[in-house]
């Protein structure tokens, strides 16, 4: 044989041996196609309109469609009756997994229950509710209040009046209620602070507004206020500002980490936001999501609590990657 | 100042001037910080979307229809606009085309009030749902839309003042008296309150009835976008949700409450300013004393209902109202 047909023939030998080596037995992707076929997922958010729910849709969706699972997400628009109704549709579908924000403690509690009854595996994610189901991803809501006291502490001094309000969310959902208590707790430790006004915003910016100034009118001499949502702190920031005391009245509040929460601490309306990492957390419910699918075991059969591991940030913190973006998520969607 | 011929003239009008003095004075005397500028500044600031609202409300109910849309057009003109704004559009282009589209829409409402003889009260109420329905489907993806930050030259506005009152409130009262010059002085300011009055008669005498109905609605529009862009100039965003608020019945109060009988023919931005400031009074010694959100509504329902009882005493139906109903 000449020289090059000797090459020839021994790279085909060659590459059929190393063919047959490679040809081990890997039962991964065998699992996951098996899993993960014909499988769908539901998200049910309080509403798909705001920025944690586009968040979580745009991350958990990405990394489960590329698994091969089928993704869908429902709009209950802030009804918790229109949201009902979507997790008893997927319910009936037979679905492998649904998704929810409870929109308080008690609502979908029998719905949880009734879907686990049907084999669907239950995440709740961001609110917790009084029914444990198998999985909780998101913050413990009492370690953000108590991170969102020591910053207002720190940002008042002790050369202050030591006077805090706090602008809760509303009286059912359990992110307020908890956040609360993790303030209060937190204020113990620190003699001399306290909470001299609470009043609710109904989650809505104006309201916030509205009674942040009230608030300011009765205690002119407040030192920090904490708002148990960033996009309400919008309106508590801007009540600020009307009455001329930016820079005066230290505000901290907790968000998703979307670029408008950035923008926020940059324009000097928030001074110290507890960031609850909403690509991190899709990761882990996305985890949860592939590990349920192939783990064989019984919906309602185990519970876990992932939460979220939170810091607290200020504006000199603020660096290119601190927030996510909604804009770049819907371009490169 | 024959005070019994004031009376005569707007009797309800007079009785909430004289309830927002006697409240004024209660206040002062025994709700501490109320008598201060800061709060009166306050009060007066609170309402002037109200105010700006009720202006365009009042002017439509005079004519005796009813405009259930604005809180809808106004939420989502605004949003539109701050969208395009942050999707790079220039302002000017941007401002164009919300400020057609409004017209547009104002347009659609006459025309469907004015031309189709549809009720304004399901007229408004379907083009109020339809615009939310487009506009949150097609134009916006985000209940809340943030004012971009190379635009905010738009929010320095809305801390700007002339000497101590916030360019808002100044810019409630020119709105308000542009409207009340436009309904005295104007012929067809005029002929809205025959139109009002008796549609049937109007007609009869040549007045082009249908044409003014629809430029009702279409000042109306215009009216809530400005309303949307106050709210822009303060919060720098604006959220869509406040369509599902109670803004719109917050509304309809203080045109009630102030004088304009919702029959129509009757009433003008003076009732529309003492409306507002009864309200605003309430509004502000009810958060002054604390009292919480769900009993400011009651209290504001109970004012409503006696506003209604009160124009359904002194102003009674006439026998062409009862044929043709109010609204």
């Amino acid at each position: 044989m000449k020289k090059w047909q000797k090459a020839w023939a021994l790279g085909l030998v060659l590459s059929l041996w190393g063919s047959v080596a490679m040809g081990r037995d890997d039962p991964g992707p065998a699992s996951v196609d098996k899993s993960f076929k014909d499988k769908t997922v539901i998200l049910v958010p309080m509403a798909m309109g705001m920025d944690l729910s586009q968040g979580w849709a745009h991350y958990i969706g990405k990394s489960l469609k590329e698994a091969g699972v089928n993704f869908e997400t429902r709009d209950p628009n802030w009804k918790p009756d229109a949201g009902a109704e979507a997790i008893t549709d997927a319910i009936n579908r037979k679905v492998a997994a649904i998704i929810v924000q409870s929109p308080d403690l008690q609502s979908y509690s029998k719905l949880y229950k009734r879907a686990q009854q049907a084999g669907i595996y239950v995440i709740q994610v961001d609110n917790p509710s009084n029914y444990a189901s198998d999985a909780f991803v998101g913050s413990n809501w009492n370690t953000v209040g108590q991170l969102e006291a020591q910053a207002v502490v720190a940002g008042c001094g002790a050369n202050s009046s030591r006077k805090i309000g706090v602008i809760q969310g509303d009286q059912v959902n359990a992110s307020s209620l908890d956040q609360y208590a993790g303030l209060e707790a937190e204020l113990k430790k620190h003699p001399g602070f306290e909470v001299v006004a609470a009043p609710y915003s109904n989650w809505d910016e104006t309201t916030a507004r509205n009674v942040t100034n009230t608030l300011i009118q009765q205690h002119p001499d407040v030192c920090g206020i904490v708002d148990f949502w960033s996009t309400t702190a919008q309106g508590t920031g801007a009540a600020i500002r009307d009455a001329g005391k930016t820079g005066k009245i230290y505000l901290v509040s907790t968000g998703g980490g979307e670029q408008a929460d950035c923008d926020r601490l940059n324009s000097g309306l928030l001074d110290a936001l507890v960031s609850t990492d909403v690509p991190n957390q899709s990761r882990d419910v996305s985890t949860l999501v592939k590990y349920f699918l192939q783990s064989g075991t019984q919906a309602g059969s185990s519970k876990s609590w992932l939460y979220t591991p939170e810091s607290i940030t200020k504006r000199q913190d603020v660096k290119p990657g601190t927030c996510w973006s909604l804009k770049e998520n819907a371009a490169s969607a | 100042m024959n005070l019994g011929n004031i009376y005569r003239r707007d009797r309800q009008g007079f009785i909430v001037l004289i309830l927002s003095i006697v409240l004024f004075c209660l206040f002062s005397l025994f709700l501490p910080a109320f008598f201060s500028a800061d709060n009166l500044v306050n009060l007066v600031r609170s309402v002037t979307l109200l105010g700006i609202l009720a202006v365009a409300m009042g002017m439509v109910v005079i004519g005796r229809g009813i405009d259930l849309s604005i809180i809808s057009v106004m939420a989502m003109s605004t949003a539109w606009f701050l969208n395009m704004l942050n999707q790079q559009t220039p302002l000017y282009i941007a401002l164009a085309i919300v400020l057609l589209s409004v017209i547009i829409i104002g347009a659609i409402n006459g025309i469907l009030i004015a031309y189709a003889e549809i009720p304004a009260l399901f007229a408004t109420l379907a083009t109020g749902i339809f615009i939310y329905g487009v506009g949150r489907s097609q134009l916006i993806s985000q209940d809340v839309i943030y004012l971009p930050n190379q635009h905010q030259s738009l929010a320095t506005l809305g801390e700007a003042h002339i000497g101590p009152i916030p360019l808002e409130i100044i810019l409630f009262i020119a709105i308000a008296a542009l409207m009340a010059f436009l309904l005295r002085a104007f012929k067809y300011g005029r002929f809205i309150y025959l139109i009002g009055d008796n549609l049937q008669a109007a007609r009869n005498t040549g007045i082009p009835v249908r044409p003014l109905i629809t430029l009702q609605y279409i000042i109306s529009a215009l009216v809530a976008f400005i309303a949307g862009l106050v709210i822009v100039t303060s919060l720098h965003s604006i959220n869509t949700r406040i369509i599902n608020s109670s803004l719109l019945y917050d509304v309809i109060l203080v045109v009630v409450v102030g004088g304009i009988g919702l029959s129509g023919g009757r009433g003008n931005m003076r009732n529309v300013i003492y409306g507002t400031l009864l309200i605003g009074l309430i509004i502000n010694g009810l958060t002054i004393l604390d009292i919480s959100d769900l009993y400011q509504n009651l209290i504001k329902a109970s004012f409503l209902l006696i506003a209604l009882i009160l124009d359904g005493v002194i102003n009674p139906r006439d026998e062409q109202t009862d044929q043709q109903g109010d609204i």
